[in-house]
């Protein structure tokens, strides 16, 4: 259970290695969390992640065996986690990227990155949110991104799933309105991650640390979308308003 | 294929709140109006669960269990008095409200009420009630003299403390967890009149009241002292009374002198902003309360709820505390501990948790009763907003300091402790457990509050 003052006592991170959402971990209240399930691919990134979070005095974490591809596998795996307990905060943090360039020479590259970023994400949302239904209580937090508020030369493939997520996420959580469950949606600008690494930064980048700290903000009042840095919701309006012909010019 | 959305909600599903209104969950709620009603809600249960729910004025998650079968016992709602017993046999869902009004005219009072009337015989019971005749006349569950008990299996057990002293103290402060209680039968006191004579006396600080208390606090049947929170020396006033004889009242009032009208009077607004409630309105309050009251004054003659239940003349006054709710502090130390009292105003101030309520007592000796709150020494309840920065780790400081003095805090009030406080301050919790487990095998019963402490 969320107690009163918003200390959650369990938390499902789908993306068990990814640097926001661990990071996020590491933002939330800490003195009643008791399980910390990072569910991911197995392998040194996964163990890595769950060892950092137990270094610094995290209680409960422990690792699942997840693939967002792998749809057929999400009911057995969800079900098994909330069958051992409540979860208050589920984290929907994977995702990948991809090169545009290579997406475009290749189009089986951006079946993989659909797959993982949309199909997996819708898959795994809906069993985790009928769970959170059947509870009647936690929170969703899905990482969408500001490149699924206008698709950018640069990759609109990766901002096409977004998109898509975001507006699935945006759905979801009107479903689940009134149901003691909720949906957050967040839309993170560049973030400095291993995702983003190599490439040359945009404005309002920002570290995981900030992003965690927005995202717990965010929970704490109840919030149904938030930008991270929160401002990005105004450049991100702008940004929306140029008239095609011009955004095709500008610096993607 | 016409399959049903698992993500629809059934049209008997509510968002439950005790009345600090924070942590929400939602369940299937049955309305029961009688033992029948009861038995179909028990048996279409929610494979989540069962739980009985009084009028929900227990503060934190006691009365709400989400995805699961919530029975709102308040449609069973019977109840009848035996003067000659004096005893009053009255249905789980009956309110203190509703048997007050019936018996204080025919010259009974209950044994015990809360700071509210608005709580049910199944709560009373449940969370082991006190009241400002604690440490004369003990908790509610004291004067429980037979209960009947639906189990998770559909048995209909009658529970006493002598011939089922294990399963009648397991569901005396039991939270819900033994069972649903659908009838009880406790005893009621005499009185005279519908009045309590009351004598009141300020203190000028903390130390100045507790010693009035410690002193004459044994002279009375009521007492009770409240605490100017705000004010660094910890002022109050301490109002003890008890019920008016007949001869204690002047002849023009004696006609008229079991007459009983707890009538409401206003209702809060709804939409106060909560930042409207904070330490500058709290002192001004304050401040106002204590010049109200006379440095000292006897055999004032004040009605039954101007003396038990004033809050109650407030509709929906929880709302005051705004969209993120409020939860209460309440903790009892023994008598070695009473520094804690001190320590917690301070701390409270601090960090800015503004409290009208804050509310000192003397507790006497406990009952059988395992999850019990009461024990002997002195309990301070404080209502704080939930929105306070950093009202979470001031009150783990407070848990610790409570634990350490051999206190504890009351489960009908808690909405934030840990499972691990609970072990080490109720130490007879495995105890409970093993008799939890006998009478509810299956664990059919279960909270929201019993999940977050591991009960
Ligand atoms: C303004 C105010 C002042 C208060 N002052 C005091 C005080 O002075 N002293 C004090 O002790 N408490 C006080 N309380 C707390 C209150 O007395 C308790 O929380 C009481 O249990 C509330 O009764 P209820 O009917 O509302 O029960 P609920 O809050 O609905 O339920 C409380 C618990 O009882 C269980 N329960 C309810 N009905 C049944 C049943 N039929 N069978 C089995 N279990 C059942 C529930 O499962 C739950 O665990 C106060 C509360 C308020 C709001
Ligand atoms: N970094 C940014 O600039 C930025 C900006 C906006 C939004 N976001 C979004 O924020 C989220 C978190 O990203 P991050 O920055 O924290 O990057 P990250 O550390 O690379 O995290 C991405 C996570 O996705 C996991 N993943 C990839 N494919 C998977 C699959 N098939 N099954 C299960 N897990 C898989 C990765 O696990 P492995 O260890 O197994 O690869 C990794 O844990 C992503 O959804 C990303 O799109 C990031």
């Amino acid at each position: 259970m969320i107690d009163a003052l918003g200390d959650p006592q369990s938390v499902l991170v789908l993306g068990g290695s990814s640097e926001i959402a661990n990071a996020t971990v590491l933002a939330l209240p800490r003195a009643r969390l008791r399980r910390v399930v990072l569910a991911g691919r197995p392998g040194p990134a996964l163990d890595a992640a769950a060892q950092r979070l137990t270094g610094a005095g995290v209680a409960g974490v422990m690792t699942a065996d997840f693939d967002a591809a792998n749809t057929a596998s999400h009911k057995q795996v969800i079900d098994g986690i909330f069958d051992a307990g409540d979860i208050d905060i589920v984290i929907l943090a994977f995702g990948v990227l991809g090169d545009q360039m290579q997406v475009e020479a290749d189009p089986a590259l951006a079946v993989e990155i659909a797959t993982v970023n949309y199909t997996g994400a819708v898959s795994v949302g809906l069993h985790v949110a009928r769970r959170l239904r059947g509870q009647g209580h936690g929170h969703l937090v899905v990482l969408s991104s500001v490149a699924g508020d206008r698709a950018r030369r640069s990759n609109y493939v990766y901002g096409s799933t977004k998109a898509g997520l975001d507006a699935f996420a945006q759905g979801l959580g009107d479903a689940l309105a009134g149901s003691g469950a909720s949906v957050l949606v967040v839309r993170p600008g560049m973030v400095r991650t291993r995702m983003s690494a190599g490439l040359p930064e945009a404005p309002m980048t920002s570290d995981p640390e900030e992003v965690a700290r927005v995202i717990v903000a965010g929970l704490r009042k109840g919030k149904h979308t938030v930008y991270a840095p929160g401002p990005l919701r105004f450049l991100m309006t702008a940004v929306k308003a140029v008239p095609r012909p011009i955004f095709r010019k500008l610096p993607q | 294929m016409n399959s049903v959305s698992p993500l629809v909600p059934s049209a008997d599903e509510e968002l439950l709140t005790g009345w600090g209104r924070t942590s929400p969950s939602r369940a299937r709620v049955a309305r029961p109006v009688d033992i029948t009603d009861i038995t179909v809600a028990l048996d279409r249960r929610s494979p989540r669960g069962v739980l009985a729910r009084g009028l929900g004025r227990s503060y934190g998650d006691a009365a709400q269990s989400g995805g699961a079968t919530v029975i709102d016992m308040t449609g069973v709602k019977g109840f009848s008095l035996d003067p000659a017993t004096a005893t009053v046999r009255a249905d789980g869902g009956a309110s203190l409200d509703a048997i007050l009004r019936a018996i204080v005219p025919r010259g009974f009072f209950v044994p015990v009420t809360p700071g509210t009337r608005m709580v049910t015989v199944g709560g009373a019971i449940a969370a082991d009630i006190h009241g400002k005749n604690h440490h004369g006349s003990g908790s509610f569950g004291a004067h429980v003299r037979a209960l009947d008990l639906l189990t998770g299996d559909g048995r209909l057990l009658t529970l006493t403390p002598e011939t089922t002293p294990e399963e009648f103290w397991a569901t005396v402060g039991g939270m819900g967890l033994t069972g649903i209680i659908v009838s009880a039968t406790f005893d009621v006191i005499p009185i005279e009149t519908s009045l309590i004579s009351v004598d009141t006396e300020r203190g000028t600080d903390l130390d100045d009241v507790m010693a009035r208390m410690l002193a004459r606090d044994s002279d009375y049947r009521y007492t009770v002292a409240w605490i100017d929170s705000v004010a660094a020396s910890g002022r109050g006033v301490i109002t003890r009374g008890d019920h008016a004889r007949a001869d204690q009242l002047p002849a023009g009032k004696r006609a008229s002198m079991r007459d009983y009208d707890p009538a409401v009077r206003i209702t809060a607004p709804s939409l106060i902003p909560s930042g409207l409630l904070n330490t500058l309105t709290v002192r001004a309050f304050n401040e106002a309360w204590f010049r109200k009251h006379p440095r000292q004054r006897a055999d004032e003659v004040q009605s039954i709820a101007a003396f038990f239940h004033p809050l109650d003349g407030v509709q929906e006054w929880n709302r005051v505390y705004g969209p993120r709710g409020f939860l209460q502090y309440q903790f009892v130390v023994p008598d070695s501990g009473a520094e804690v009292v001190r320590t917690s105003l301070e701390k409270l101030a601090r960090v800015g948790a503004p409290s009208f309520l804050t509310v000192l007592k003397r507790f006497g000796p406990s009952n059988p009763a395992p999850l019990s709150f009461p024990m002997p020494g002195w309990t301070l309840a404080a209502d704080v907003p939930a929105r306070v920065e950093g009202l979470d780790r001031v009150l783990d400081e407070l848990d610790e300091l409570v634990a350490q003095a051999g206190g504890r805090l009351y489960f009908a009030k808690d909405s934030r402790q840990s499972p691990e406080m609970v072990r080490r301050t109720y130490p007879r919790l495995t105890e409970w457990q093993a008799v939890r487990n006998r009478m509810d095998p299956d664990r059919v019963f279960t909270s929201d509050l019993a999940r977050r402490l591991e009960l």
